[in-house]
Parts: structure tokens; sequence; C-alpha cells
């Protein structure tokens, strides 16, 4: 049974990348419509590991980019200075990050609700402004002559590996834990379970998921600059998961697509409507959190199981109604 | 020495501006626990207002000030009512995250075109600056000025908390708003006095820096935000004398850093600053250990 599962995961993603390659052989995605994907694929990443640490241990960070930053400088000077392929290049970012991780999150997971997120925002502050101090980095004006590397291929198979992981993950006794912290700290250190240690590790992992992003990211535009991982990026990381569904994977994904594709198409309506981008998020955010608070998809998964559910709901509802009709 | 007294005249003005803040902040967190990140906004947006009725109206200094204490007051209730009164019983993140919302709508949506736009804008002068020179120091007339509505608004705040009946009631809504509430007391209208107040402080801080700092802009208010952030939770929430000192504390740190070690380094010192305090002693310099009840 299981191996048929994953048979079939398998050979969904090959047909799904099969597809892919088809409509960009027929003409139908173009080179511009592949740069929106390949942002889609990187900003899902961040929203997976965004809701590791917010949807799934309960810590608002509001830092992340700083961290996407570490991951992307960190794979960036890799392999510029010292030549390394990109896979290398990206493992180092991720062990960059998630060290600082491990440093920073020992410390300030101790505190609690919004004094946590007001210290990785100051984090996220003091990493921008280091990097743009460092002047053998480039300093505020950015780091260049990144090797471009990274395409759309590459970004796919990572998108499908890293919501793999975390699925996983998510799903593991590890995730129930950490999902355990996020309920009630108390009762997790009731049963045996160092809550402090869980949410560190739950930091650590989406820090490293996160920077993953950062070097993806570096090795696709070529170019980074500090200013581009400022905190008001932070937040709108942060919006990806309060659209989806704070604590839902493919909530993530679903939030992360819709809010990376609405600039786009704002932009083709009027260039106009595309400066109100930011105001609309702000208003995305505050009527999700008043009307529906756990996003759209809430903490439920999105499975092909559950949308059978869902057909078959409605089907007898229709049917309900057309007999009542009838006998009216 | 020169230079260093006249950094610490600047760090005065400069942590008076914060501490009017501190002030708001410290109040709206002491009494329903959100770090009300809509207050730099509030602060953004009562200087445009300033400059509106400046420069359209050219009103005199009192009017204005008067005049946009009350907006903001206004604004600040509003955003209350609108988005924190729905989730009051909801968990603090989503509290949090509303926040944050409310305050990218009016930094952004202040931001078109037919608005403010995402330019720059002049300050009127509404008060002629007048530089008095004592002992070889100058001060102008704005940071005088600016020191004495702080003090003013901390001493007048504080009776008002310990002296009449409103104040009581804020007081016993913050420390449990269960039996408050079984006490007669109207919850909602207390919390819309708070934030009203607060915003109110708000919106003079931002008069006072449009005047000291000629040049106001939609994103003015992020920076200065996180900063009286960092002295309300320095003074310990809740305390009004204590945030004011730390505004006035946060506000001297930045003006020595501007002078001795880099500009650049202004805002990630204030940051570690309030990292500091939150990992050794997170409940402020002058605050009081609270004991976690199960």
């Amino acid at each position: 049974m299981k191996i048929k599962k994953k048979l079939i995961i398998l050979i969904s993603v090959l047909i799904a990348y099969g597809l892919l390659q088809g409509l960009i052989a027929l003409g139908i995605v173009d080179n511009y419509f592949r740069r929106i994907l390949v942002s889609i694929g990187i900003n899902i990443i961040i929203a997976l590991s965004l809701n590791l640490i917010v949807g799934i241990t309960g810590q608002l960070s509001m830092g992340h980019a700083a961290f996407m930053s570490i991951g992307a400088y960190a794979s960036a000077v890799s392999s510029v200075a010292l030549h390394t392929p990109l896979v290398v290049s990206l493992l180092i970012g991720c062990i960059v990050s998630g060290i600082i991780a491990a440093i920073v999150g020992y410390p300030i997971l101790r505190l609690k609700g919004g004094y946590f997120s007001m210290c990785t925002l100051g984090f996220g502050e003091i990493v921008k402004v280091a990097f743009q101090n460092i002047d053998s980095l480039g300093g505020a004006r950015g780091y260049t002559g990144i090797p471009a590397s990274v395409n759309l291929t590459f970004v796919f198979f990572s998108v499908v590996i890293v919501f793999l992981i975390v699925t996983n993950l998510v799903n593991s006794s590890f995730g129930r834990t950490l999902r355990s912290v996020k309920d009630n700290e108390i009762a997790t250190e009731a049963m045996g379970n160092k809550a402090q240690n869980y949410k560190m590790l739950g930091f650590i992992t989406g820090s490293i998921i996160v920077a993953f992003a950062g070097g993806l990211y570096a090795h696709y535009i070529t170019y980074i600059e500090p200013a581009m991982f400022n905190y008001s990026k932070s937040t709108e990381f942060l919006t990806f998961i309060v659209l989806g569904g704070i604590g839902s994977n493919t909530g993530s994904i679903i939030g992360s697509t819709i809010l990376t594709l609405i600039p786009e198409v704002l932009r083709n309506i009027s260039s106009e409507l595309n400066e109100l981008r930011m105001f609309i998020y702000g208003v995305i955010i505050i009527i999700m959190m008043i009307f529906r608070p756990q996003g759209l998809l809430g903490t439920n998964e999105l499975t092909i199981a559950g949308i059978k559910r869902f057909i078959i709901k409605v089907k007898s509802r229709f049917a309900g109604k057309n007999k009542i009709q009838k006998e009216v | 020495m020169k230079i260093f007294i006249h950094q610490i005249i600047n760090g005065f003005a400069l942590g008076s501006v914060y501490a009017l803040l501190a002030i708001g902040y410290s109040m709206v967190y002491g009494i329903i626990n959100l770090v009300n990140f809509a207050h730099g906004s509030v602060y953004m947006v009562s200087a445009f207002i300033g400059l509106f009725l400046a420069t359209r109206l050219s009103l005199p200094f009192t009017m204005i000030l008067i005049i946009v204490m009350l907006a903001s007051a206004f604004i600040g209730m509003s955003i209350e009512k609108i988005a924190y009164k729905p989730l009051r019983n909801s968990p603090k993140v989503a509290l949090f995250i509303t926040a944050i919302g409310m305050s990218m709508v009016l930094e952004n949506g202040l931001r078109v075109n037919f608005l403010a736009g995402p330019n720059p804008w002049p300050f009127p002068t509404i008060i002629e600056t007048v530089n008095y020179e004592i002992g070889g120091v100058s001060i102008s007339n704005l940071q005088i000025l600016t020191f004495a509505v702080v003090v003013v608004c901390t001493l007048l705040l504080q009776l008002f908390l310990f002296k009449t009946k409103t104040g009581c009631a804020m007081r016993v809504v913050s420390y449990d708003k269960d039996a408050a509430a079984l006490m007669g007391i109207n919850v909602n209208k207390v919390i819309s006095i708070t934030f009203a107040i607060g915003s109110g402080l708000a919106g003079a801080a931002g008069i006072l820096v449009g005047m000291m700092y000629p040049k106001i802009d939609t994103l003015m208010g992020v920076m200065p935000g996180l900063k009286a952030f960092i002295a309300a939770i320095m003074g310990g929430i809740g305390n009004v004398p204590a945030a004011m000192f730390s505004g006035i504390f946060i506000g001297f740190t930045e003006a020595m850093t501007k002078a001795y070690v880099s500009s650049r380094m202004s805002d990630a010192i204030s940051f570690i600053i309030l990292i500091i305090i939150l990992i050794f002693k997170p409940e402020g310099l002058f605050g009081k250990k609270k004991i976690e009840k199960v």
C-alpha cells in the first residue's frame, strides 16, 4: 500500500513536469511566465518553511527574510569565491543559516508571544544593517556576479522535495509534538517533552529551508542586496500563510501562489493598481483575521480524498434540493 | 565637549518624540496585551493631517495641535473598533497579525498618488525657529517645546490615571478584565479611551516631529514606532513615567551612535538593546516581576 502511494506521487510529479515541459515546448509558457513560475516556486518553499515555524510550532517569526538573506549571501559567496557547485553552495547556505538560527533561537525562543515577534523583527533589522556594513559583500550596493545556475527544472524538483520533507515532518511524531507546543506549552511539558527543545528544532528547520530558498533566489536573479530582505518582506511572507491557512502546508502553497500572481495580474491591468499591492495585502490580512482567522484552508490539508468527500457532499446537497423541489 | 552637549540636546528632543509614542504603546499593551503595530502609522497619519491643516488652512500651532490630537484619537479608536474588537477573544497571534495588516493598510493606503504619494513632503514652518545660545551651545525653541509637551502630557496622564475614576477603571481593566466587568466597569469604553489617549499622544508626536525635521513621508512611522516599542518594553509595560524616561534614553543612544559610531548602525543598536532587555529583564527596568500561573 505504502509503495503504491509513493509510486502514485512519483508518477504524478513526473506527469506534472512533463506537462510543464510540453507547455514550454509549445510556447504557451513563455519566458515571462517562466519567471513567474520560478518566483512562485521559491515563494512556496518560503511559505512552507514559515508555516513550519508560525503555523505548526506557533512562534510568530517576523525576521524570516533575515534567514533568507543569510542563506542567499552564504551560498552566493561560496559560489563566487570558492567556485562550489550549486548544490554544495545551497547546502552551505543552509548550514550557516541553521547555525545562526540555533544561536539566535536559544535565547529568544524563551520569550512569549509578541515579545518573540519583536525580537525576531529586531534580529532581521540587525542582519540587514550588518550586511549593509560589510564592504566585502558589496555593502548597501549589493552582491553581484552570482552564477545563474538555477532554472525552472531545479526549482520545480526543489519544491517537490521540500514539500515532501515538510509534510512527512509535520505528520511524524516530531510534527505532532510541535503542534502540541503550539496548542499548549505546559501540557507538552507535562507529557515529558521539553517545549524549548522542540521550539528550537522547529525554528532551526524552518530557517534552514528558507535559507535554501534564499540560495535559489540568489542563483536565479544573480544579484542580491540587503534591502531586498527587509521587514516588509517578512510581513509579505506572513501574508502568504495567513491567506492560505496558518498550519496548513497545502494552504501555504495556495496562499503563496495566489499572492505571487496578484501583483502580476495587477501590473497587467494598470500600474496604479500595482502600487496598491501592499495596501491590498493589508486589507486581505485584516479581513481574513476577522472573518476567517484560520485562513482559506484552516489547519486542514487539501487531499484527494478530501476533495472527493467535498464533491460527494455538494452532490448530495444538490440531489436533496432537487427532491424537495419535485415534492413541492 | 560642545558637540557632546549638543548631541545630548538632540537626543533629548528625539527621545521626547519616542517617549510620546512609547506611552501609547505601553498603555495599549498594558490593557489588551497587544503590540499595537499600527501605532507608528497613526503617528505618520497625524503628521500628514498636521501638514494639511498648516498648508491649506494655515491655522496657528495650538489649534493644529488640538485638532490633530483629536483626529488621531478618533483614528485610534476607529482602528480598535474595526480591527481589534472583533478579535478580542481570539489568540494573541491573530490580534498581532491584524495589527500588522492595519499598519500596512495605513502606510500603503496613504502612498497612493492622489493622497500623499511615495515622495516626501516638506513640512511648513508653523513656529519660527529661534536658536538660543547658552554658553556656546545652541538650543532651539522647538526642542524646548517638544520636551515641554512631553513633560506636560506625562504629568497630566499620571494625574488622570491615579486621581480620576476613569483612570482607576483603566488600571483595573489592565489588571483583570473579567473582574472589572463584574464590578460594573464598561470594559469596551475603557479600552476605547485607552486607544484614544495613546493615539492622541502619537498625534502630538507627529506634529512635533514634522516641525523639528521638516520632511515627512508615509514610511516615517516604521522606525520610530519600533523604537518607541523598545522604550515601552524597557520601561516596563503600563508604567507611564518609566516609558517617558526610557524613550528619552533611546533617543539619547541614537543621537550618540549617530555622532560617535556610525549613522547606519543606530537602528541596529536600538534593536540590540531590545534583545538584551527582553532576554535578561523582560518585565522592564522599572517593572515588577510577574509570576506565571497555569
